[in-house]
C-alpha cells in the first residue's frame, strides 16, 4: 500500500487545476509527473501531500483517506521537497536536516541519538556530511536542493514527493540527484520538465494536460512522438538508448 | 544550565540596577529589604530606603524585565511566523495602535474611567494587530507585505494620535500622553508587576510548547505543513498570544521600541536559530537588557527621567543598522 489518488479534482478560485487525476504508484517505484507549464503537476503534488484538500475525489495513505489521518502521522510517512524553498534565517545545513525530525518528536522533547543518526544518514546520502556546518545562504543552488532533500530523507518517509528537483542544477547535479532518488528505498513521485531525464530514471510516467491525466505507463510506451506533439505542440523524434533501451527524445526546429 | 545562569545574571542585574541613582542605596540594603519583605529577616532599614527600593525601584525593575522578555518573545514569534527578520510589535504598528487607544481614552474621554488608559492601549494594540494582518493578507500575504502593512498602519495611527493631541489635548494631557508614546516605567506598582509577569510567563510557556513548530516555519507554510505542523492553528494560537502579550505590556509601559526587533537577533548570534534555545535565551537577554536600559534612563539625566523608549531606541537603532549591514555583507 502507498499513497494513492482516486479521481482527484482540485480548483483554485473556481478554476479547475487538477481534473480527475488517478495515481497508483507501486511501492518503491519512481513515478514522473510530466506536462507543460500550468498542467497541474505542482498542484497534484500538493493534493497528494494533503497540503490542500481535493475538491472532489480523495487521496489515501495505506488505504485510509488522507483527510482523516493526522498531519503528524502523514509527515512520518510522506515527505516532500517544494520548489523555491528559501529562508531568511541564518540556519546551518545540519539544522535544516534536523527539521525533518520534527514529526518524530514530542512537543518538548529534544533530539535523541536516533534523531542524530537519521540526520547523519540523510546528510551522507546527499553527500553533504562534510558541509553540515555551512549556512543556507552560502550554499549553491545544487547544494540547497540537496539540503532540502536530506531534510526530507531525515523524515524517514516511505513516500517522497519532489517538485522539479532538477531545476537550476547543472547536468552533472541533475543526474546525480536522480541517481540518488532512484537508489532510495522509497516510492517517489517527481514533477519534472525534462522528458529525457524522465525517460532515463522513471519506472512510470504520468502525463498531465490541463489537469487531466492523458497518458500513463512505462516511458517507452508513453513518450511517443505523437503524444509529445499533442501535449507540448512540438516536433520530436524518438530513438532508443543503445545500452539501456529507454527512449531518447530529440526535438526539431521549426522548418 | 544556561537558563539558570541567565536567570542568576538577571537577578544580579536587578539588584545592582536598583542601587543606581540618588539615595545612596547599597546592594546589602537591597538584600535586607527584600528578605525583610519575604519574611525571612527583620533587619532595621531606613524607612525612606525601604520605600524607594520596595515601592519604586524593585517593581519598576521587574516590569522592565518583563517588558524586555515579553517584547523579545513577540519579536521571536513574529519573525518566525511572518518569515521576516524585521518583524516586531513596534515596526508593525502595534505599539502605535496602543498609543492611539490610550489617547482616545485619555484625551477624548471615550469609555472614561471604566476602561482607563491601559484598557484603551490594550484595545488599540489588538485593533492595530488585526489591521496589519488584514492589510498584509489583502496585499497578497508575502513576507515583505507584512512590513509594508506595518509601515502603513504605524503612519495611520501616529497621524490619528497627533490629530487628537493637537485638536483636543491641553498641555497636561499632552505631557502625560507623550510619556506613553515614548514608553515609560515611572510609577510602576506591584500589581503591574503581577500582570506583566503572568502574561510573560504564560507567553514563554506557550512559545516553548511551539518551539519545534516555530523552527518548521523557516522555509514557509508548505514545508511546515509537510513536517506535520497544523499551520493555521499554530499561526492563530501564536499570533493571538503575541497580540495579547504586546497589548498588555504596551498598556503598562507604553510604546517601547526596538526591543522586539533587536533582541531575537542578538540571541540568535549567541545560541543559533533553534527555538527550543532561542525562546528562553531571548526572554532572558531581553529582561537583562531592559533592566539596564531602564536603570540607565533613570539616572542619565537625573532627576529628570528619560522615557525608557528613548533609551531602547538609542541603543536599538545602532544595533539595527549593524544587523542590516551584516545582511548586506553576506549577500
Amino acid at each position: 500500500m502507498t499513497l494513492h489518488a482516486e479521481q482527484v479534482t482540485w480548483s483554485r478560485n473556481g478554476v479547475l487545476v487538477v481534473d480527475g487525476a488517478t495515481l497508483h504508484p507501486e511501492p518503491g517505484q519512481t513515478v514522473g509527473l510530466l506536462g507543460p507549464n500550468g498542467s497541474g503537476k505542482s498542484s497534484l503534488l500538493r493534493v497528494l501531500h494533503g497540503l490542500v484538500r481535493p475538491t472532489s475525489g480523495f487521496v489515501t495513505l495505506d488505504g485510509v483517506d488522507l483527510a482523516s489521518v493526522g498531519r503528524r502521522h502523514v509527515a512520518r510517512s510522506v515527505a516532500s521537497v517544494t520548489q523555491h524553498a528559501d529562508t531568511e534565517v541564518d540556519i546551518t545545513v545540519r539544522d535544516i536536516v534536523r527539521l525533518g525530525r520534527i514529526p518524530h518528536r514530542t512537543a518538548l522533547g529534544g533530539g535523541t541519538s536516533a534523531d542524530e543518526d537519521a540526520v547523519d544518514s540523510a546528510l551522507a546520502h546527499v553527500g553533504l556530511l562534510d558541509q553540515a556546518g555551512r549556512l543556507w545562504h552560502t550554499l549553491s543552488g545544487g547544494e540547497r536542493q540537496r539540503a532540502q532533500i536530506a531534510r526530507a530523507l531525515a523524515q524517514e518517509p516511505r513516500e517522497l514527493l519532489l517538485d522539479e528537483p532538477t531545476n537550476h542544477l547543472d547536468v552533472r547535479h541533475q543526474l546525480e540527484l536522480l541517481e540518488l532518488v532512484c537508489a532510495l528505498p522509497v516510492t517517489t513521485v517527481i514533477a519534472i520538465h525534462d522528458l529525457n531525464l524522465a525517460a532515463m530514471y522513471c519506472d512510470v510516467v504520468v502525463v498531465l494536460q490541463e489537469g487531466r491525466v492523458v497518458a500513463a505507463g512505462a516511458p517507452s510506451d508513453v513518450l511517443t512522438a505523437d503524444l509529445i506533439s499533442e501535449v507540448y505542440g512540438v516536433v520530436a523524434s524518438i530513438t532508443r538508448d543503445a545500452r539501456r533501451g529507454h527512449p531518447v527524445i530529440t526535438f526539431s526546429r521549426r522548418e | 544550565m544556561l537558563v539558570l545562569a541567565g536567570l542568576a545574571l538577571l537577578l544580579v542585574s536587578v539588584g545592582v540596577a536598583i542601587t543606581l541613582g540618588p539615595a545612596d542605596i547599597l546592594l546589602v540594603n537591597v538584600r535586607d529589604i527584600v528578605t525583610n519583605h519575604l519574611g525571612f529577616t527583620d533587619i532595621a532599614v531606613k524607612v525612606s530606603k525601604n520605600a524607594i527600593v520596595w515601592e519604586e525601584r524593585l517593581p519598576r525593575a521587574f516590569v522592565a524585565a518583563a517588558c524586555g522578555a515579553g517584547l523579545g518573545l513577540c519579536g521571536v514569534i513574529m519573525q518566525s511566523l511572518l518569515r521576516n527578520p524585521l518583524a516586531d510589535p513596534f515596526i508593525l504598528g502595534i505599539s502605535s495602535g496602543a498609543s492611539t487607544g490610550a489617547v482616545v481614552i485619555g484625551v477624548l474621554g471615550l469609555g472614561g474611567a471604566a476602561i482607563g488608559l491601559s484598557g484603551g492601549a490594550f484595545i488599540g494594540a489588538l485593533i492595530a494587530f488585526g489591521l496589519v494582518l488584514l492589510l498584509a493578507r489583502l496585499s497578497g500575504g508575502g513576507t515583505d507585505r507584512v512590513v509594508l502593512a506595518g509601515v502603513a498602519s504605524t503612519q495611520l495611527f501616529s497621524a490619528v494620535t497627533s490629530l487628537i493631541i493637537f485638536a483636543f489635548a491641553d498641555s497636561d494631557e499632552t505631557r502625560g500622553v507623550m510619556f506613553w508614546l515614548l514608553g515609560s516605567l515611572e510609577g510602576m506598582r506591584w500589581d503591574d508587576v503581577a500582570l506583566c509577569a503572568i502574561v510573560v510567563v504564560v507567553g514563554s510557556i506557550v512559545c516553548l510548547r511551539y518551539a519545534h513548530a516555530l523552527d518548521a516555519f523557516a522555509f514557509g507554510d508548505d514545508v511546515a505543513a509537510s513536517l506535520g505542523i497544523h499551520v493555521t492553528r499554530t499561526r492563530a494560537v501564536l499570533l493571538v498570544a503575541t497580540a495579547l502579550i504586546t497589548a498588555t505590556l504596551v498598556s503598562v509601559a507604553g510604546a517601547v521600541g526596538f526591543v522586539g526587533l533587536v533582541l531575537p537577533h542578538a540571541a540568535r548570534l549567541l545560541v543559533g536559530p533553534r527555538h527550543a534555545r532561542l525562546v528562553p535565551a531571548t526572554a532572558i537577554i531581553g529582561a537583562i537588557f531592559m533592566v539596564w536600559v531602564d536603570a540607565g534612563s533613570r539616572v542619565a539625566f537625573s532627576p529628570t527621567p528619560l522615557p525608557v523608549g528613548v533609551g531602547t531606541a538609542l541603543v536599538g537603532v545602532p544595533v539595527f543598522i549593524a544587523l542590516l549591514a551584516r545582511r548586506r555583507r553576506r549577500t
